[in-house]
């Protein structure tokens, strides 16, 4: 499966990363380079096999009560906000 | 005095015991080194004062009788782990003003044994490379070339910095992390140790994420010992790691010095790829050569599907890391460069934000988590991991730990690779394996090539066996006799 122009930019698009028309074209390629080369995976038979998506196979996810651990915390979290304002972020406008 | 930067940390502390120095000589001292060696740029920001402020207090510690695993040690840090008030970029634009409010879990626990901080090290941009040249900060110089008379030699990646800062003798030792590679392979390209603990064994609290299933932090130390004081004080359970291992922590010193005999040594056959080097073929048959010599047991052993790692970890890495980097949106921290509306906002944001190797692996992984392609990559990725966990699993039914390269090449000169992706990835080829089933694994320095530059052999050991690691680790380290000596940067 290789990507073309139009693959590329609606890839772009889900992950909101702006892709300027003269880098267009050279992205193409160094994708479909990558993916060309990973496609050897189908050579391998996994009929059958469980996906493993832990660190360690058999890893088994802990639970803890739903508990409020932590004080308020408000300015250490505005702290690093580009623009906020009276203890709120600041964002574009969302509703048209 | 003699030289305080040339000390192993094992002899640091001896030295601090005995009251030949004190923390603040020896702090003070790493501070010089670090200002004479400014153009190997390892650190993106020095932190003299608190590490002086620091080893002061462990001086006052130590007079009370107070004394951590790492009481007055001058460390590195990764510019990955956040430290509380100390800006944190993991090296990108989009967090170069990036002050972190909380302390990640390794940094306070090593703050705890001791450990004064001198700074925070340079690395690929988001921990994505392999040779320390995608940082936003500039690229990393290896004080190995000097041996080559190669200024732009790259220390390798994604841990550049700490694994310069090391070998240079800027500090006793460094914390790096690890996903694919970026301990082991800087460590080897560089000349010193570098350990890749069990998934789990360290929490990931606070270090910025790149692939959450395979990142992991360790040490980067000029000695295997050094490597297993460290590791002591990084470990331990942490209930904000979903991940944080609960299993036991050994004494991972006690094994050290223990003798290697009947100890079974599995050499892959796979691992003979194409285009290795001679010399690092040579080198690996020698080392086990030597581990035979101590009376291990070396057998060829077969992981059929090693060949597959490389390609299932650029995809299930990619699919990872583009949902981890979601959260840069320049909305409630990190750069924001403003658009006609939210949407232009975003996309411009992570299009100045991410540097260029940093764009490619998120439209890589965005595009294999896609619908319609999900299946053919990511869930297949996924599969394919589970078959190369499982060749380990049984192999070590026949061997105690496998010995390998650490990277197929020795350091290579910088823009050498970076036109040809692939060829710049298959620099991971033999460490990805380990970071795909989640199992510790340690470079150690173990010879020279012809025209000097160091190189290193790689042990990987079940799950939570760090203690055979150390061991094996250990007697190949003395019988290599690599010496710990750190290599002093002269170039301007």
């Amino acid at each position: 499966m290789s990507v073309d122009k139009s693959t590329v930019m609606r890839i772009s698009q889900l992950a909101r990363i702006e892709v300027p028309e003269c880098d267009q074209d050279q992205l193409v390629d160094e994708l479909n380079n990558i993916l060309t080369w990973v496609e050897q995976l189908d050579e391998v038979d996994t009929e059958g096999v469980m996906p493993m998506s832990s660190g360690l196979p058999g890893a088994v996810l802990p639970q803890r009560d739903d508990l409020v651990s932590a004080e308020n915390r408000q300015p250490d979290i505005l702290r690093n906000a580009p623009v906020s304002r009276s203890g709120f972020f600041v964002v574009p406008k969302v509703i048209e | 005095m003699s030289d305080l930067t040339a000390l192993t940390i094992a002899e640091a502390l001896e030295g601090l015991k005995a009251r030949e120095y004190t923390a603040e000589e020896l702090t003070e001292e790493h501070i010089k080194s670090i200002e004479a060696s400014r153009a190997l740029n390892a650190f993106v920001l020095e932190t003299p004062d608190q590490a002086v402020d620091d080893a002061k207090a462990s001086d006052a510690r130590r007079a009370r009788g107070e004394v951590g695993a790492l009481e007055g040690i001058p460390l590195g840090v990764k510019d990955l782990f956040c430290t509380k008030d100390v800006r944190t970029t993991a090296c990108s634009h989009i967090l170069e003003n990036f002050v972190p409010p909380y302390e990640s879990f390794v940094t306070r626990k090593l703050r705890a044994a001791g450990a004064c901080f001198l700074g925070k090290t340079n690395l690929d941009e988001f921990a994505m490379g392999s040779s320390n040249e995608t940082s936003y900060f500039g690229p990393v110089r290896n004080p190995w070339g000097q041996v080559v008379d190669d200024a732009g030699l790259v220390p390798g990646g994604s841990s550049g910095g700490s694994a310069s800062a090391v070998a240079a003798g800027l500090c006793l030792g460094a914390i790096g992390t690890d996903t694919g590679g970026s301990i082991r392979q800087p460590a080897a390209f560089c000349g010193i140790v570098g350990m890749k603990p069990t998934y789990g064994r360290c929490s990931r609290w606070g270090i910025v994420a790149f692939a959450s299933s395979l990142d992991q932090a360790g040490p980067m130390t000029r000695t295997v010992k050094d490597a297993a004081i460290m590791l002591g004080a990084m470990v331990g359970f942490d209930e904000n790691d979903s991940t944080s291992a609960q299993n036991v922590v050994p004494d991972f010193q006690a094994c050290l010095g223990q003798d290697i005999k009947g100890l079974r040594i599995g050499i892959p056959k796979e691992y003979r790829v194409e285009g290795m080097d001679q010399e690092i073929e040579a080198l690996w048959t020698k080392g086990a050569g030597l581990l035979e010599e101590q009376g291990a047991e070396v057998i060829e052993i077969s992981l059929p599907k090693t060949k597959y790692a490389l390609p299932t970890y650029y995809i299930i890495a990619p699919a990872e890391a583009s949902s981890n980097l979601a959260r840069y949106d320049g909305m409630r921290f990190g750069l924001r460069v403003d658009g006609e509306n939210l949407e232009e906002t975003y996309m411009k944001t992570r299009a100045e934000g991410f540097g260029a190797e940093v764009r490619r692996r998120v439209l890589i992984g965005t595009y294999v988590l896609s619908a319609g392609y999900y299946d053919a990559y990511y869930l297949k990725a996924q599969k394919v991991r589970r078959i190369i966990s499982e060749e380990f699993a049984s192999a070590f039914d026949q061997v105690d730990a496998v010995l390998t390269p650490t990277a197929p090449t020795p350091a290579f000169s910088r823009g050498e690779r970076t036109d040809d992706l692939i060829s710049m990835y298959l620099n991971d080829v033999f460490t990805v394996p380990a970071s795909l089933a989640g199992l510790p694994a340690i470079s150690i320095p173990a010879g020279l090539s012809s025209h000097g530059l160091p190189l290193g052999l790689q042990l990987i050991t079940r799950a939570f066996d760090e203690s055979t690691l150390f061991r094996v680790a250990g007697a190949l380290e003395e019988a290599a006799g690599w010496s710990p000596h750190p290599l002093k940067y002269q170039g301007s």
